[in-house]
């Protein structure tokens, strides 16, 4: 779980837990959301948003889809 | 309104139709279901909804939410049932055959001997494809016996029971391309082709998406679509055949969009944010007449 996290009045980052890169959020973070690590291209969740935590997003499951 | 969204994560549809359904007034609570039970004798945290709206990735976990949700007596988008026989490529295409919507081909069979005789008396290429699966994953084109053989032992022998049955469709010779229709409230609302040099069109698969006209077509055979299986919304995917026209090839009961509302013009998370409320307001107003006579 990542505890890097920066918060500024409009955006809030936060390290990939996988590169180290910096994730920019324009606007605050809900629980569960899925980002893209532009760095890495790993997905990650928000798994707190205060403090705003990420971890790993799950891999994708056989009865995933639309 | 009371609004629950069930999730198990927040891709970028779900932040946007959350967005639209705030934007319209809506009190929406967005429910990880990785992180929820329930309790099948007392539904009353979930009766405070007017509505539920699925947006599950997992199906397991989509059927089982909604199925019970709805014994609570709380209406879910889509309804269970719907998701069941959209979920199902088998269900769905008997639900087209019996609404008599123009399909491709498709034959059954429970035995990779029975698979085998069946392709080779309809001839190839055919199209294997799981019946539960999304994304284009599992879906091979076949194109001699060679292929034929190993693929249904493969499937017979390493997939699980579900795999045990042979759905084969006919193979359809379309332009490099699919069609989508999107279709909300009974109402096409926006169609999308899908564009690939490979013969797989999905975007998963990376197929490229452009905005395509709305026919009276499309429309039509859409709405007729989504009406069979019951769906609030859908998108509803179409093959252009060669001698037939067109040809309704699958139904998704929690479409993907991000790739469509630039392309199309269209605000679809909008339009199903605003169907949900007309759905949602119509069981509050029900409620409040159901207390009022008790």
């Amino acid at each position: 779980m990542n505890s890097a996290t920066t918060t500024t009045t409009e955006t809030q980052t936060a390290a990939c837990i996988e590169c180290g890169g910096e994730l920019q959020f324009r606007r605050s973070p809900r629980l569960g959301q899925v980002v893209m690590c532009s760095g890495c291209g790993v997905e990650l969740e928000v798994v707190s948003t205060s403090p705003l935590a990420l971890e790993l997003a799950p891999e994708v499951e056989e009865d995933w889809g639309e | 309104m009371r609004i629950a969204m069930l999730h198990n994560r927040l891709r970028i549809e779900e932040e946007m139709l959350l967005d639209a359904l705030e934007d319209l007034g809506a009190e929406v609570v967005a429910i990880d279901l990785r992180r929820t039970s329930f309790d099948l004798m007392n539904g009353e945290d979930w009766r405070q909804y007017d509505l539920v709206i699925d947006r599950s990735l997992s199906l397991t976990s989509s059927l089982t939410a909604t199925r019970i949700i709805e014994v609570y007596g709380v209406r879910c988008m889509n309804p269970s049932h719907s998701i069941e026989l959209c979920s199902d490529k088998l269900r769905t295409s008997i639900e087209l055959e019996r609404a008599a919507i123009p399909t491709p081909r498709v034959m059954i069979a429970t035995s990779p001997e029975a698979a085998l005789t069946a392709i080779e008396e309809h001839g190839y290429p055919v199209v294997l494809k799981p019946t539960i699966g999304s994304w284009g994953r599992l879906v091979a084109r076949v194109n001699d016996r060679d292929a034929a053989e190993a693929l249904l032992e493969h499937r017979s022998t390493l997939g699980s029971a579900q795999q045990g049955v042979f759905y084969i469709q006919e193979h359809i010779d379309k332009p490099g391309r699919d069609l989508r229709v999107f279709v909300v409230g009974g109402e096409a609302i926006a169609a999308i082709s899908r564009s690939s040099d490979h013969w797989l069109t999905n975007t998963a698969r990376g197929a490229e998406a452009h905005g395509l006209p709305l026919t009276p077509e499309l429309a039509d055979l859409g709405q007729r679509a989504a009406a069979c299986v019951g769906s609030d919304v859908a998108a509803i995917d179409l093959l252009e055949c060669p001698q037939r026209g067109l040809l309704v090839n699958e139904i998704n009961h929690s479409m993907e969009f991000r790739n469509s509302i630039s392309t199309t013009g269209v605000e679809i998370p909008r339009l199903i944010a605003e169907h949900a409320l007309r759905i949602a307001g119509a069981t509050s107003g029900k409620r409040r007449q159901e207390g009022a006579l008790v």
